[in-house]
Order: C-alpha cells, then sequence, then structure tokens
C-alpha cells in the first residue's frame, strides 16, 4: 500500500449508492486526477456509515469533515478548496458537526447520532473498504481465526461464547454457544455444516445487508471459528438475491480469503479445513425460517419442516447443521479477542452485548444505529434519532416486523432487550424499528403487515395459510367502516387459533401486529367500528372533508381541481363538498392556499 | 388468468448458454435453485419451454421444477417490460405513502403489480424492502432508484422512458 496525505471516505452502502455515491467516487478520481493528487489522496468505498437519511456521505481524513449530501457537482469544489488548498467546504458540512462560534468541527463521536453507540458489529462498518481484505486484516482481521485455530481447542471457543453471554441476533435470541454446544455433541461421522441465515426479509430493516456491504469478512472469519469450533468443514451463506451489493462484496471476500490461505485447505497450517459457498435466495420471506431455509439450500422449496429433530442433529441433507445469523457471527471475532468477560460487560442481565437497528420511518436520522442492549426506546427515538419530522407527535414505534408489535407512547422508556420486548407483546426481531406519528393509522398498520403473511404465507399449514387470510379480510372490513364490536373479538380469537396451529415461526408470529394493535390501540379500531371514523385520516372510506366557511375566500380553485366535480359554489363566498360525489382524493386539500379544508 | 404473455422467442445462443449452465452444475447438490437463477439471467424469464430444459438437463421431474419456480417471488413466468417498474412495499416506504405512489403508476399505464404493457415497455412490480430506507418512498426502473418521491413525480418519471 502507498502511503497517502489524505483519505476520502465515500459510503458505498445500498442507501448512498442509490443517491449517487458511485458517480460521486467516479467524479473524485477524475477530479483528482485533473489537480494531480491522485498520489497523494486516497479514494475509500466504504460501508454503510449509517446515517443513511444524509447520503450520499463523504468523510475526508485527517481532518474528518463530515460532507452530507454531496452531489456530483459538489465533488470539484471539494477538490479544489479542500483538498488542494486545506480549506473545508462548509456549506456541505452535516451541521451537527460544526461547533458553534468557531472554524472546529466536531468529531463524530461528539454527534449526537454516534454519542450513545457502541460499534461492536458494524465496528469497521464505514471504515475500511470491503472489498480488499488487507485493510480488514489492518484492523485485526484474521486474528480471533489465528487464535483459535493455534491456541484454543474446540470446546474452549464454545465456552468462551458460552460464557459471553451472546444471544441470536435473528430475532429468537438462542444462547448462540448451547447451540454452537448441540451441534458439537452431534456425531459427525457423515460431515457437519455450518451456515450462515443472510435472508434478511423484514420489510424496513436492513442491518444484515450492512454488514455483509460493509465487512464481509468479519462473518466469514467468524464463521470459519464457527466451522472449527463444531467440527464442520462445509460452509454456505443464504442470502437474499435482491441484495446485490452485499453478494457481490461477499464473493469478492470468500476469493480473497481463499487465494490468502484463510479459507480452503490447512488453514493457518493446522490441518483444519473449510470451504464456504453463497446460496441465493429467490424471493421467499418464510426462508428466513431455518428449516425452511435449509430446504431451499436443498434445491427445494422452502416449506418448514417439524422440529424436532432440530438442525443441530439433522440439518442440511439430514446432517447436524449449525446456522446463525449475521449479526450474531459479526459479533464473534469481537468476543474470541476481547474475551467474554468484555462482552457479558455490556448491555443488561439477561441480554449481553449491542444490538443493531434499522431505523425509519417517520424519524429525522433513518438509518443503522448500534446500541447497547437495555437503551430506552426513548433514547433511540429523542436522541440518536433525532425525534420525528415537522413536530409531529410519537405515536408507536414498530418492532421485529411481521412478527413483532407495536410499541405505543406510554411504553417508550422501556429499555430494549429481548425479555423486556416480549413482556410487552412484541419482540426484539431481527432489527428493524419503525418509527409511527400520528399520522399513521393502527388498524391501516396491522393491515398491512397481515397483506404482507398472507402473500408470504407458504402455505403448508392451515391455520396460518387461511387463518392469516380471514384476519386481513375483518381488517379490510374495519377499514372501511363496515366491521362491528363482534369482529374485534373475532380478530382475537383467530389470532390465537393461528399461533397455535402454525408449524414455523411464521405463522406463530404472524398475528403480533394485530395482537398488539388490538391491546395499546383498541380506542383506534373502537373509533373505525362504532363511529365509523379513522381518527389519524387515513382509512379512505372513513374520511369526510368539508370546507371552513370562515376561511374559505371563494376563489375557486378547489372546484377546478376536483376531478369529479363535487365542489360547487359562487366566487367570492365560500364553496361546498358534496360528500356523495367525493372520491376522497384529497386534490382539494393540496390545493387550497389559506388551509380552508379539513378533512376528519 | 387474465394475465397477457408473449410467445417464447427463445434464441439458439440461449439454449446453448442454457445448456453449458446445466452442464456445470449438473450432480451438485441443490444445484436446482442456482440454475434457474442463471437461467432467468439468460432469459430474462422462465416459460414452461425453459423449465422443460432444465427438467431434462437435472432430470428433475418438470413438477418439481414447476413447484420450486412458482414459490419463489423472484422467479417469474411471465417476461418483463423494457423498463421494469418496482415500488417498495417496505415498512418504511409504505408509511411514508408509497401505496399511493403504486396506484398512480397503475392509473397512467392501465396495468396491475406482475403485468406488462401491451407494447412490452414497462412491467410493474410492487417489491419488498429494497433497504434504501433513507430514502423512503422510493421506487426502481431497472438499476435506477429514485427516492423521497411525492405522487406528482411519478408522470415525469415514467414520460422520461417513453421517449
Amino acid at each position: 500500500m502507498e502511503f497517502a496525505r489524505g483519505h476520502v471516505l465515500v459510503c458505498g452502502g445500498t442507501g448512498c449508492t442509490s443517491s449517487g455515491s458511485e458517480q460521486i467516487i467516479k467524479e473524485m478520481e477524475a477530479q483528482l486526477k485533473a489537480n494531480g493528487l491522485e498520489k497523494e489522496i486516497q479514494v475509500v468505498k466504504t460501508g454503510c456509515f449509517g446515517l443513511c437519511a444524509l447520503g450520499p456521505i463523504m468523510i475526508v481524513y485527517p481532518e474528518g469533515a463530515f460532507y452530507s449530501r454531496v452531489q456530483v457537482e459538489d465533488v470539484k469544489e471539494i477538490v479544489e478548496e479542500h483538498l488542494l488548498k486545506g480549506r473545508i467546504v462548509k456549506r456541505l458540512l452535516y451541521d451537527e458537526t460544526i461547533e458553534e462560534g468557531s472554524d472546529n468541527i466536531k468529531s463524530l463521536n461528539e454527534v449526537t447520532f454516534y454519542q450513545k453507540q457502541l460499534r461492536i458489529a458494524l465496528k469497521n462498518c464505514g471504515v475500511i473498504n470491503p472489498e480488499n481484505i488487507d485493510e480488514y486484516i489492518a484492523f485485526d482481521g484474521y486474528k480471533a481465526l489465528g487464535k483459535v485455530l493455534t491456541e484454543m481447542t474446540p470446546q474452549e471457543v464454545i465456552d468462551v461464547i458460552k460464557e459471553s453471554g451472546l444471544r441470536g441476533r435473528g430475532g429468537g435470541g438462542f444462547p448462540t454457544g448451547m447451540k454452537w454446544q448441540f451441534t458439537a455433541n452431534s456425531s459427525n461421522e457423515k460431515g457437519k455444516y455450518v451456515a450462515c441465515n443472510a435472508d434478511e426479509g423484514d420489510p424496513g430493516a436492513f442491518m444484515d445487508r450492512s454488514i455483509l456491504e460493509g465487512d464481509p469478512h468479519s462473518v466469514i472469519e467468524a464463521m470459519a471459528i464457527a466451522a472449527y469450533a463444531v467440527g464442520a468443514d462445509q460452509g454456505y451463506i443464504y442470502i437474499r438475491a435482491e441484495y446485490p451489493i452485499a453478494v457481490k462484496r461477499l464473493q469478492i471476500a470468500i476469493d480473497q480469503a481463499k487465494e490468502y490461505g484463510l479459507l480452503g485447505e490447512n488453514i493457518f497450517d493446522t490441518g483444519f479445513n473449510f470451504n464456504l459457498e453463497l446460496r441465493l435466495g429467490a424471493g421467499a420471506f418464510v426462508c428466513g425460517e431455518e428449516t425452511a431455509l435449509m430446504n431451499s439450500i436443498e434445491g427445494m422449496r422452502g416449506e418448514p419442516r417439524p422440529r424436532p429433530p432440530f438442525p443441530a442433529v439433522k440439518g442440511l441433507w439430514e446432517k447436524p447443521t449449525l446456522l446463525n445469523n449475521v449479526e450474531t457471527y459479526a459479533n464473534i471475532c469481537q468476543i474470541i479477542l476481547n474475551g467474554a468477560e468484555w462482552f457479558q460487560g455490556i448491555g443488561t442481565e439477561k441480554g449481553k452485548g449491542t444490538k443493531v437497528f434499522a431505523l425509519g420511518g417517520k424519524i429525522n436520522n433513518t438509518g443503522l444505529v448500534e446500541v447497547p442492549m437495555g437503551t430506552t426506546l426513548r433514547e433511540i427515538v429523542e436522541e440518536v434519532g433525532g425525534g420525528i419530522p415537522n413536530g409531529k407527535k410519537f405515536k408507536a414505534a414498530q418492532t421485529g416486523g411481521p412478527s413483532g408489535g407495536c410499541i405505543p407512547a406510554h411504553l417508550i422508556d422501556t429499555p430494549i432487550d429481548y425479555d423486556s420486548l416480549m413482556a410487552i407483546g412484541s419482540m426484539m426481531g431481527s432489527g428493524g424499528l419503525i418509527v409511527m406519528d400520528e399520522d399513521n393509522c393502527m388498524v391501516d398498520i396491522a393491515k398491512f403487515f397481515l397483506e404482507f403473511t398472507v402473500d408470504e404465507s407458504c402455505g403448508k399449514c392451515t391455520p396460518c395459510r387461511v387463518g392469516t387470510k380471514r384476519l386481513y379480510e375483518i381488517l379490510d372490513k374495519i377499514t372501511k367502516g363496515q366491521g362491528t364490536l363482534e369482529d374485534l373479538d373475532r380478530l382475537e380469537e383467530l389470532s390465537l387459533m393461528i399461533k397455535e396451529g402454525s408449524l414455523c415461526g411464521l405463522g406463530q408470529t404472524a398475528p403480533n401486529p394485530v395482537l398488539s394493535t388490538l391491546k395499546y390501540f383498541r380506542d383506534e379500531y373502537i373509533a373505525h367500528v362504532v363511529d365509523k371514523k379513522c381518527p389519524a385520516g387515513v382509512c379512505k372510506d372513513l374520511l369526510s372533508y368539508s370546507i371552513v366557511a370562515d376561511k374559505c375566500k371563494g376563489c375557486s380553485l378547489c372546484s377546478r381541481k376536483c376531478p369529479v366535480g363535487a365542489i360547487s359554489g359562487e366566487i367570492k363566498s365560500p364553496f361546498v363538498i358534496d360528500n356523495d360525489k367525493c372520491i376522497k382524493c384529497g386534490a382539494c386539500i393540496e390545493s387550497c392556499k389559506f388551509g380552508a379544508i379539513i378533512k376528519s | 388468468m387474465k394475465q397477457k404473455t408473449l410467445p417464447f422467442q427463445g434464441t439458439p445462443e440461449q439454449e446453448a448458454q442454457l445448456k453449458k449452465v446445466i452442464a456445470e452444475h449438473k450432480g451438485q447438490k441443490g444445484a436446482t435453485i442456482p440454475v434457474l437463477h442463471e437461467a432467468q439471467n439468460i432469459y430474462g424469464y422462465l416459460p414452461i419451454e425453459v423449465q422443460e430444459m432444465i427438467s431434462e438437463g437435472l432430470n428433475v421431474p418438470l413438477a418439481e421444477i414447476y413447484g420450486i419456480v412458482t414459490f419463489y417471488a423472484q422467479f417469474s413466468l411471465n417476461p418483463k417490460g423494457k423498463y421494469h417498474i418496482g415500488v417498495c412495499l417496505g415498512t418504511a416506504c409504505y408509511v411514508k405513502g408509497s401505496g399511493d405512489l403504486l396506484n398512480k403508476i397503475k392509473e397512467i399505464l392501465g396495468i396491475e403489480v406482475g403485468e406488462c404493457t401491451p407494447d412490452g415497455l414497462f412491467s410493474l412490480e410492487a417489491t419488498r424492502c429494497i433497504g434504501a430506507c433513507g430514502l423512503a418512498p422510493v421506487l426502481t426502473v431497472n438499476e435506477d432508484v429514485y427516492g423521497r418521491l411525492v405522487v406528482d413525480d411519478i408522470p415525469g418519471i415514467i414520460e422520461k422512458y417513453r421517449q
């Protein structure tokens, strides 16, 4: 590697790539060349920095200038002003990093978004170039594998993981060390497998994708360690085909690791062999369930199998198989290097370490955050997430995707770990965290998730296949103003039946969005069925538009915008909406300059 | 099925490519899904003619192949338009109004999700989360990503590809 006086880090995560970071990198390289700086300044395409809302993001070192929402046209100025003349381009700096009243810029650790975060799984994301194994090695990469293979027995490795208290990050929260122990205890006469679940299917969740895009080697190294611990020599990463960047970087990482002798035969000259292959998913949410995932790797329809036997006994091709999630693996190397005690010191009594969340929805800092377990929802939403845009009020946070539930405002101080979320009817899930404000209708949200599960139910178990469809129909009826109070009881009864009668996690958790919204937002359901109103103003069939006579100037703009001619009146006197004709498209509200039209 | 589809128009070159892929994977464990992925890359979709070739080549019953193709959302029995529009209906996009974007596109193009316009120019899909939640609501047209959209942006985007 050549020595460079400065580094330009450009985020190459999916969010920033979508808003044009590839073109920015190209332009940056061209501009550096035009100014003769290509040998002095190195451009590094990194993984996700986390602050996706401000993308495309660029950080210039050694100054640590954090440029946000950079456009291709800005690159020339950054090169000529900052890199050539040493003058930071202030107008592009993320305003939180500017120290008031001085020319200094704050380091990232002082920014509110990063202050409460602790990065273990995301340690290298946004720091190294994920397509270059040398950079990973420079950050202690493959040191843990070396330590394990040369200094530790497989049982010692398992003991460290057990002692650390690490639990599965895919959502279930099963103790990782125990899983390793069970798999290690199974006979390996015919061989064993380790597998990685990278089929991140929860809508609104992108933690695993960001880890694979930003630091693929951390997962590969951990899988090799796991293989050594349980006695396997073949591994599979099952990844969604919808993640092309992650697939590409993983393949590059696997090829580089093979070339360096860190995968393949006789690793570190210890006689340990481990081969790793990618398997692409094909768009089926149920394949995130462990037994369905294994059927899919075997080339079949991804339908779940009954358990027991558990994968630790009979998994892929009937052989003992260890399956962990991406984020779980991403913690392993750090635990090996820093010790179980270090990891135990982070988090809560039953939830050790950190959790990565994908923050989305009605929140200012949409992006990727990693916080110690036990951080409260309020800290995540208000401090890390920067609160809710447009001065709106927090209504609920949804965790766990289609398997989880909604956490209402009065529980916002709940410390987040596996058990506390279970206790309030939601779940940790894989880490999607969607924030909702007063404009979101909770019945509509429940309906949205049910529509998802109806679509994604594999069809094997009748309660899930038919039951979720019926749940959806009842919810649809309610949002159309045709529901009754008995429907609410029916929703509950059917939900419990689906939970009990389904084979896999998809069916067992599919009713959770309904149950948790019924529990915390029952008044909203009642408003729909009794008053035939949607308090949030989302369910179209329940809305009526009207014009406030005092505010209406009689300009006739709304009546000209109305596509069905439902608004009439005389110029310069108040107009009226005929609700029988109105199709509730909302065009009038948008057109009115005086705020005279209201929906209720 | 009211969905219209075009007659199969595979070329000998495509067939040769597919045969090569099948030969590479034959005998491997769990080869079916990787072969289907590559076949879809070659043809753009997986009509029954292609499934028959794979069934024969891998010696797997056609019923099983068909069962797999119809199970997974990513495999398509219908050809896609020259411009394939995917509207993200992930939670983050949904709460920011991507449902309205989808309706507007349906209205303009006159097609439903999963269909292709008769001129073969546009096809429409409601996708799962594409992970660009920071830009919500988003839609994709082939490889291009459009983010932070409002309904009024839609006609302009479609018009851009009509030219």
